[in-house]
């Protein structure tokens, strides 16, 4: 006995193990039945997707676990899926049962080029690298260098006018001492004494043409009202100072990533972020007690005016909305 | 009558007599009270306030104390008013199965005459918010679907999903579903500000607005799914689930089928 | 004249012109290998054509402007509602143009079906060991379809400009916003000034129709004659070599069940489409910064970067006047970075591993490449743990849990299950490789007791055929790498530490049960 390790020897492609339909042509014909039904299913959703045209898309029928479906759309859809997939079906089947399947033997040929081949690549690259001069001509290198690399410049350039430059844009909202707080929607100004005791407003700034505030205004201007009671707030005396009478007002955009910020507990006076679960301790002016969220929510400074309607003291004291590189966050 | 004031002393006599008179009674008491006109008289309210209380006292005080004060466990009732307890006990969340995060909505315990008189008690407590009236709650009439969808974009979506199926909150708390809740219960939740959910003042979103809010909430609920099987209306966690599962594994399927051999 | 005659008169015509007819003749006889799992690539093939053709249809009616309209079409809560044009337009496709919705929905369940199969290809690539060489170069073209199909897709379903895509694409400026220096100036380039602005859904619809799909043309091609030219990979077995191919040849057979295939995927495309609502974009409302709605979340294929970043720490620094927020490029940026970077140098890392620098075309049976099948389960399991993370206020609402303690608990798996996922699976392949070789020392179990003469039972194993066990033990078990600290002068070699840390993974890697020879079978012949 040899001490070599020998490995289990291949036995070779098993013997071919003919199919019914190849040894019985009765069963070859049903075979062929088969592929032709599949064939003719395919063909009649066809004729449910034409139908299904026609059918007024006001009329509903029931289907179990679906609920009340529309049956211009139901048909439309089944009936270019049935057409679809029996097609598939049949080809299938009939690949499967009719068409040869006697495993087929081919040879993989060797990438790697002769070496002759090889070295014959290798001195076309050499003789005409040589015979463009480049490696000898370093004036040529070096000015095809700098034409090339200026000229890939030019695009870059021609880019500039994708956007305006931000500016001090982030930073600022159209908030502004005395602006009046109003409904959004409904553009309505809200006096203090219209909110109870654990009620939530959204808020936008009042502006001459509220028909057609700009959606990026909006995206920075948005504020969340909230009334507490007094004694439930927990906050430094010149946070205190920008509410009135336990009505305080946040940014709803968030400071994380800009989602609208508006799930507010009243029980636990939790500000709630949907997109990322940020949370915020309205009582102690937004402060982030959970989740991804690094900063708090600014406050925007409001108190009441003469008639009583709330209106805002300053602008915000810092940008609004998710942090960027030039925001200064101390 | 000599024969029957033999039996005078007739110890079967006591309980006849009870009998006869309660019967005599009651009949005389829902005879009148039938006779009466729809109103109720403070008399009647009285009554109904204090069998709001004799309920209130069996069923509630045990965790809202004796005086509807509050305790560590329950908040006080006093200014809640006859429609937060409308809601509340209405809608099956009041009393409390278990000491969870919230108050599920279930069955009620208490039917549609006790609540009110539940109600009843509460209001006279303090005033507050009133149990809207019937004529009142027309949405149909009163409400525009489009500018509801607009304000629950703006006011609602955002705890109770963009097709009022419900959210999470903190801590296993939820914003619950808004589909086969009576329109009465929803104007009385935007209105008392039920557990989390905050109040929806009067003046901030107008009843005229609550109507639109009722109406946008109603044809949500109402609308056919028109794709196809709504799959939760909860968004893509669902759709990518039954890509997944159903698209990719019906697909999986076949694919094992086509290669497999036929004998 | 007969259709053999019309036929051959076209044939003579491209081949006058063409020389066709040499190169037809080789390749309809190419042989395909048949296996189920080869078909994963097609099913995304076949997406990636349903998703063209369905959204050329989407193309002739909707209208990529964000322009303020008022809504006067035939859905009544939208009536009289201010929208953008993009959005007006996906409504009168979805109500009024007849097929529209049901376009729709087949173009968004296509793209669904095709990210994952995508994945599930990559998978069954990635198990098999079918990235070796000679098809590097296909696995790196396959990470980067991998990464266009998520790009194309997110920018795909925000054109609609919905209440839900349109807070991910505010997701997305929030993420352009974070980067360092340039952020503010890159985010008013991309939305041409203040975000939402008007030009964004105009710009991404031309990436999204003409420059993407154009690059995937041109790399599915590529990936397409790569595969082509080199061969698929085949499953060992008998009669089958590192040398030959097995299988069936294109013409008939290949292309009847390829082809058959496509309408297979169509049709469950189209079934999907005809009875799963998709994207009721009605529902959401259009968009504006204001509003939002509970659960908000990204298409699955983005669920894991939604994840990722619900559960990172709240860390920026505030520095000098600036903010980096670390809790957005981390999560947003530098991990996928460092994951798709790594997954695309993968097979140079395996190979510097094993030091294998040979041709593969036969692929690994998983349970035979224990390393990288443990890998690949640590992987998915990352996935998994921060895609539910990523859906865990739908979880939380529906199985009456917490998304604090969801929170938690994925902040805390994403340490500790991917690593417990690998020790799992290796053991799991070395025990099922130790069932290999008991299945070809012994046979198989047959669950049929005899009783011998002196009392004992015993069970009747039945020996297994040659051809499964060559199946089982055609498999290769290269020892680990000799890495000696000197060499043969005596000199101590260079990058000792990368030295020995290959050595280290190389001894790991080449753990495995020692498959039976032909020795081990004359012997217990013996018995």
């Amino acid at each position: 006995m040899s001490n070599e390790i020998e490995a289990i020897k291949d036995p070779g492609l098993p013997a071919h193990v003919h199919r019914k339909t190849d040894t019985d042509p009765a069963a070859a014909n049903r075979a062929e039945r088969q592929v032709a039904i599949l064939f003719g299913v395919s063909a009649l959703g066809t004729v449910l997707l034409i139908a299904s045209y026609f059918i007024p898309d006001d009329i509903f029928i029931f289907i179990p676990i679906m609920g009340n479906q529309n049956a211009h759309q139901l048909g439309l859809g089944l009936g270019m899926a049935i057409s679809l997939f029996f097609i598939g079906l049949g080809a299938i089947h009939w690949a499967k049962t009719l068409m040869p399947d006697t495993e087929v033997v081919a040879q993989r040929h060797e990438f790697r080029s002769p070496d002759s081949d090889r070295k014959e690549f290798v001195e076309a690259v050499k003789s005409g690298a040589a015979a463009s001069g480049l490696g000898r001509r370093s004036l040529i290198k070096r000015s095809l260098g700098a034409a090339l690399g200026l000229s890939a410049l030019s695009p870059l350039l021609l880019l500039r006018d994708l956007g305006p430059l931000p500016g001090k844009e982030l930073e600022k909202t159209t908030w502004k001492s005395g602006t009046y707080l109003v409904t959004d929607p409904g553009n309505r100004r809200i006096k203090a004494s219209d909110l109870e005791v654990g009620a939530v407003a959204q808020v936008l700034p009042e502006i001459a043409d509220p028909e057609h505030r700009k959606l990026s205004d909006i995206a920075k201007d948005a504020v969340l009202l909230i009334r507490l009671r007094p004694q439930e707030f927990n906050l430094e005396a010149d946070r205190l100072a920008m509410t009135h009478d336990g009505i305080i007002a946040f940014s709803k955009i968030c400071s994380h990533m800009g989602c609208a910020v508006a799930l507010y507990e009243q029980q636990t006076k939790h500000l709630l972020c949907p997109c990322h679960q940020s949370t915020f301790d309205v009582s102690r002016a937004a402060k982030v007690i959970f989740g991804p969220s690094a900063r708090p929510l600014p406050q925007l400074d409001i108190t009441i005016d003469q008639e009583g309607y709330l209106v805002a003291r300053q602008p915000f004291s810092e940008p609004v909305g998710p942090s960027f590189w030039e925001r200064n966050s101390q | 009558m000599k024969r029957l004031s033999r039996y005078r002393r007739h110890k079967a006599v006591a309980p006849l007599l009870l009998f006869f008179a309660l019967l005599t009674i009651g009949a005389t008491f829902s005879v009148a009270n039938a006779a009466t006109s729809a109103e109720k008289t403070s008399a009647d309210r009285s009554v109904q306030i204090e069998e709001g209380r004799q309920i209130f006292l069996k069923g509630c005080s045990s965790c809202h104390g004796l005086n509807a004060e509050g305790a560590q466990i329950a908040p006080s009732l006093i200014g809640v008013g006859a429609a937060s307890v409308d809601f509340q006990v209405g809608t099956g969340r009041m009393p409390m199965a278990d000491m969870s995060a919230q108050a599920m909505r279930k069955d009620p315990i208490y039917d549609a005459e006790e609540t009110a008189a539940l109600a009843a008690y509460v209001a006279s407590l303090s005033p507050g918010p009133d149990i809207p009236a019937e004529s009142s709650l027309n949405y149909e009439r009163d409400g525009s679907t489009a500018e509801g969808g607009e304000l629950f974009r703006n006011n609602c979506a955002m705890c109770h999903n963009f097709a009022g199926q419900g959210g999470a909150l903190t801590q296993g708390k939820y914003a619950p579903t808004l589909m086969g809740v009576e329109p009465k219960h929803i104007y009385e939740a935007m209105v008392t500000g039920p557990q989390s959910m905050p109040v929806f003042s009067d003046k901030t979103i107008t009843p005229g607005e609550k109507m639109s809010i009722i109406k946008w909430i109603k044809s949500a609920e109402k609308e056919p799914n028109l794709g196809g099987a709504s799959l939760g209306r909860v968004g893509p966690v669902t759709e990518g689930l039954l890509g997944w599962v159903l698209g990719l594994g019906i697909l999986i399927g076949v694919a094992v089928w086509l290669a497999m051999k036929v004998r | 004249m007969t259709t053999e005659a019309r036929l051959g008169s076209v044939a003579n015509f491209v081949d006058e012109r063409t020389g066709g007819a040499a190169w037809m003749k080789k390749n309809l006889q190419k042989v395909f290998p048949d296996h189920w799992s080869f078909l994963l690539g097609e099913v995304a093939l076949y997406s990636f054509v349903i998703l063209l053709l369905s959204g050329t249809f989407l193309t002739f009616w909707f209208d990529p402007s964000q322009r303020e309209v008022i809504y006067e079409g035939s859905y009544e809560p939208l009536e009289g509602i201010k929208m953008s044009a993009a959005y007006a337009s996906a409504l009168h496709i979805s109500f009024e143009v007849r097929g529209g919705l049901l376009m729709r929905q087949i173009h968004h369940w296509a793209a669904l079906i095709f990210m994952a199969a995508i994945v599930a290809h990559m998978m069954r690539v990635f198990f098999t060991g079918a990235f070796r060489k000679p098809r590097e170069g296909n696995w790196i073209i396959g990470i980067g379809l991998l990464t266009l199909g998520i790009v194309e897709g997110f920018l795909g379903y925000s054109l609609p400009d919905d209440l839900l895509s349109g807070t991910g694409v505010r997701i997305a400026e929030a993420i352009i916003q974070a980067l360092p220096v340039v952020g503010s100036y890159l985010a008013y380039f991309a939305f041409g000034g203040a975000f939402p602005g008007e030009a964004f859904i105009p710009r991404i619809y031309v990436v999204h129709v003409l420059l993407l799909p154009g690059a995937f043309l041109a790399l599915i091609t590529a990936h397409l004659m790569l595969v082509w030219y080199q061969k698929h990979t085949q499953f060992p077995g008998p009669g089958r070599t590192e040398k030959n191919v097995v299988g069936y040849p294109l013409m008939p057979t290949y292309m009847a069940k390829a082809g058959g295939f496509f309408f297979i995927v169509f049709g469950v495309t189209a079934f999907l489409g005809a009875v799963a609502s998709i994207n009721p974009i009605w529902l959401y409302g259009p968009y504006t910064p204001g509003q939002i709605s509970a659960g908000s979340q990204p298409d699955w294929y983005m669920g894991w970067l939604d994840g990722l970043v619900r559960m990172a720490p709240p860390i920026e620094t505030h520095a000098f006047g600036h903010t980096i927020s670390w809790n957005i490029l981390v999560p947003g940026l530098i991990i996928p970075g460092i994951l798709f970077t790594g997954m695309a140098l993968y097979p140079f890392i395996e190979s510097w591993i094993t030091g294998d620098k040979r041709e593969h075309h036969l692929l690994d049976r998983p349970r035979n490449a224990p390393n990288r099948t443990a890998l690949g389960a640590m992987s998915l399991t990352f996935v998994l743990v921060t895609l539910i993370n990523g859906g865990n206020d739908i979880i939380a609402t529906h199985f009456d849990l917490s998304i604090n303690q969801i929170m938690w608990g994925t902040r805390i798996g994403v340490f500790v299950l991917p690593p417990l996922a690998f020790v799992v699976t290796k053991r799991l392949c070395l025990s099922l490789q130790r069932a290999d070789r008991e299945l070809v020392l012994h046979g198989r179990e047959t669950g049929t007791l005899i009783r011998l003469p002196h009392g004992e039972f015993v069970e009747v194993h039945e020996p297994i055929s040659p051809e499964k066990a060559y199946f089982l033990t055609s498999h290769e078990q290269a020892p680990a790498l000799e890495l000696p600290e000197v060499d043969g002068r005596g000199v101590k070699r260079a990058h000792v530490l990368r030295n020995k840390l290959r050595a280290r993974m190389s001894v790991a890697n080449a753990e495995a049960v020692p498959k039976i020879t032909a020795n081990d079978l004359k012997e217990i012949e013996h018995h």
